[in-house]
């Protein structure tokens, strides 16, 4: 019998936006109690004083490259990454090669979760065949094999009436459809189109492009009465179609990325395709909205999109470059300096954005640290500064702009049943 | 050029630096008007161009600028290349750089690949023109031939006309020509006007004959019809009828102001033929003071770095 004294951290209940110091007694990979002066003279004590307990997060997206770019990252290696970063329910996204769009790679993909000991998989299935955005994909068997939502992101499904059937068949199975918005006729490269893009010479892409790709996305939504989830909102007009909606009561909820409400488009200037993401980094103001829209619930949720790459993809011309940045074990640290510290939100609150949020969203069970619940749960040090080196990332790739930066607070530990990591 | 080791762009040169270099082409103009215009200081020193893109004019005067210092000159024609056997540029980079290379010029289609080369080579970088970025020796010379007509650029009105959005000649021109002091305007139609550029620090028109007859200087640009993908323009013939330099227009014009242009002409297209001859059209000029600039951009580059020839030191 395995049994683990977490002892005398502050645990934090994002549902009820509560903090309360308490032992926590895990015994099998459940929780035994939650409550003062717990004895357990056999367990493996974990000493939390000055140390906040929250929920383990669930990260609504993400990419693991597996199959077909097993290089980059594998099933397994990117569940332990996630892990490390607090994360323990992740939904990798479907573009991989070939793309996950049949119930038997959705049943490859949760056997190879399963056998990393570390984050567990939610399954995001394809919308199309070979996520061709031509044809509906078999959405039902996907979701027997234990799919919860489908997407075609990497690209956004153009054709209207194939958009529609897809958000009404998925209905059949409840499952949320994300939407990676963007019109492709309206991003050429990607740098947000302004002022940067033009000095350095790069056609742009402007914040539109993904607002009018939402608005159609919404509208159809409205149509069809379906759960829809707008992917990785990176501009202000994307957030003003979102309270519009929200207004209206249609169902649509949205997710942003630490990247997207830590750095800016300034940060492209020296070319740095570290910077390079998709959408693209976007404006200051454009920065404002999306943190104002966190606070206000307009954007929903706050994902990572971490999206391994190799040198050999990234170390190249601006234009020719890989986008995306792996995003799992330095979203807390982001989160926490650029939220938290700077008073946006209080912890409770972001690790709600992190947890039941989610949850809800996907529609599974949230995590709570209460008594008879599984284990599932990480420590968090708030006080912590780190540099993030090569050697202490967990992903196989390390394609990050906070490389070698100084970051403050940091996931200590993270336990999900009889799986636990205790970073070093 | 003191604080700089490559030239990238305006971008990253302060006004003292641009004066530098056009003060040290001043003297190797003068070089160029000798019976032998050769001077000895890159002696032994290797410079290899890069160009992955066509140029005629370009190579030749980067070839020529290198050839008047005394170094050797290498031109790498991608067409016969191991880039066609899909090599990397890295690759392609880090091959000449181990052949112990002095200085490399380099023209890409894709913005920024001369930053990219810069962080990992150990010789000076030059930029003959990235993707629709910068093009920091054009500019330069197209200075240089503005001062040597006026003497001052302080104050003067400098119109650059045409397809500014896929243009990196624009993009250099109005950073260098603000660091000047000159005012600058672009005029072209809104689908050439790139998103913000009235914020690198000109005024923007979309009518050619509301500003023609107001400034000093008229910069025609090449319409990038290779860059273009479709619908900018609804046709050239239109394309001449609102911004074109056409006959009709040339007598709109100050008689004191002088018309340049990068090269190629598209001519019949931003140009009639008949501005060819004109005494105030200065493109032959901007094509001799180009291999000066360059001689100047190479050398200060190799001062800088302390591996000019002996007799240079």
């Amino acid at each position: 019998m395995s049994r683990r004294l977490f002892t005398g951290g502050r645990v934090i209940d994002p549902l009820k936006g509560t903090v309360r110091v308490a032992d926590v007694l895990i015994e099998d990979g459940r929780i035994k109690a939650v409550g003062r002066n717990l004895r357990a003279a056999d367990a493996e004590k974990i000493d939390c004083r000055n140390r906040y307990l929250a929920p383990g997060f669930i990260d609504l997206h993400c990419h693991l490259r597996q199959p077909g770019e097993e290089q980059k990252e594998s099933i397994a290696s990117g569940c332990r990454a996630a892990f490390a970063g607090g994360w323990t329910q992740i939904c990798p996204m479907p573009n991989t090669t070939p793309p996950i769009d049949s119930e038997a790679l959705v049943r490859f993909e949760l056997e190879a979760a399963r056998t990393a000991d570390a984050a567990r998989v939610i399954p995001v299935g394809c919308c199309t065949k070979g996520r061709q955005g031509k044809e509906l994909a078999e959405l039902g068997g996907m979701w027997q094999a234990g799919a919860r939502a489908i997407s075609d992101d990497g690209s956004w499904v153009s054709d209207v009436g194939l958009f529609r059937r897809i958000l009404e068949y998925a209905k059949t199975f409840d499952l949320l459809v994300m939407s990676h918005c963007e019109v492709p006729e309206l991003v050429s490269e990607l740098a947000d189109e302004g002022v940067v893009s033009t000095r350095l010479g790069l056609a742009g892409a402007p914040g539109v492009g993904e607002a009018i790709a939402a608005m159609r996305d919404i509208l159809l939504a409205h149509l069809t009465h379906a759960r829809l989830h707008i992917c990785h909102v990176s501009s202000a007009e994307t957030v003003e179609v979102l309270r519009w909606a929200k207004a209206r009561g249609i169902a649509v909820t949205a997710e942003t990325c630490p990247h997207y409400l830590a750095l800016t488009v300034e940060q492209l200037n020296q070319f740095d395709t570290n910077y390079k993401v998709n959408p693209p980094l976007r404006s200051e103001a454009d920065r404002k909205a999306l943190v104002r829209a966190l606070i206000d619930g307009t954007i929903d949720a706050i994902a990572t999109d971490h999206a391994p790459h190799s040198p050999e993809d990234k170390d190249k011309e601006f234009s020719a470059a890989a986008s995306g940045i792996i995003g799992f074990e330095t979203a807390f640290s982001v989160l926490y300096e650029t939220l938290v510290v700077k008073k946006t939100l209080t912890l409770p609150e972001l690790i709600a954005r992190l947890t039941v949020v989610p949850a809800q969203i996907l529609g599974v069970e949230p995590p709570r640290i209460v008594p008879e619940a599984e284990a599932n749960l990480v420590v968090l040090d708030t006080e912590a500064t780190w540099i993030l080196t090569e050697e202490k990332i967990v992903s196989r790739s390390h394609n990050t702009p906070w490389l070698g930066k100084k970051l403050r607070g940091r996931v200590i530990a993270t336990l999900l049943g009889e799986s636990f990591r205790l970073n070093q | 050029m003191a604080g700089l080791k490559h030239l990238l762009g305006i971008a990253e040169l302060t006004r003292e630096e641009i004066q530098a270099i056009l003060e040290q082409a001043r003297r190797f103009r003068e070089v160029l008007d000798r019976p032998i215009p050769i001077v000895p200081v890159l002696r032994g020193k290797a410079i290899v161009n890069l160009f992955f893109e066509p140029s005629t004019r370009t190579i030749t005067s980067f070839n020529l600028a290198a050839s008047r210092l005394s170094a050797q000159c290498l031109n790498f024609a991608v067409g016969a290349s191991a880039v066609k056997k899909g090599e990397s540029i890295l690759d392609t980079v880090a091959n000449i750089e181990a052949m112990r290379v002095d200085g490399i010029v380099v023209r890409h289609s894709v913005a920024g690949v001369p930053h990219f080369l810069a962080r990992r080579v150990s010789c000076f970088v030059v930029n003959a023109g990235d993707g629709c970025h910068e093009h920091p020796t054009q500019a330069l010379l197209d200075a240089f031939t503005l001062l040597e007509h006026f003497g001052t650029l302080e104050g003067k009105r400098v119109l650059i006309v045409g397809d500014i959005a896929h243009s990196r000649v624009a993009r250099s021109n109005i950073l260098l020509l603000n660091k000047l002091g000159a005012q600058v305007a672009v005029c072209g139609p809104p689908t050439l006007l790139p998103a913000g550029i009235e914020e690198l620090g000109c005024e923007v028109f979309y009518h050619l004959d509301r500003i023609l007859s107001e400034v000093d200087v008229v910069n025609m640009l090449r319409l990038q019809t290779e860059r273009m993908t479709a619908n900018f323009i609804p046709s050239l013939r239109e394309y001449r009828q609102f911004y074109g330099l056409t006959r009709e227009r040339l007598a709109k014009l100050n008689p004191e102001t002088v018309i340049i242009h990068p090269g190629p002409v598209n001519w019949g297209v931003e140009m009639d033929y008949d501005v060819r001859e004109l005494p105030q059209t200065l493109i032959m000029n901007q094509v001799k003071n180009g291999v000066a600039v360059r001689m100047a951009v190479f050398y200060l580059l190799a001062r800088k770095r302390g591996i000019l020839s002996e007799e240079a030191k």
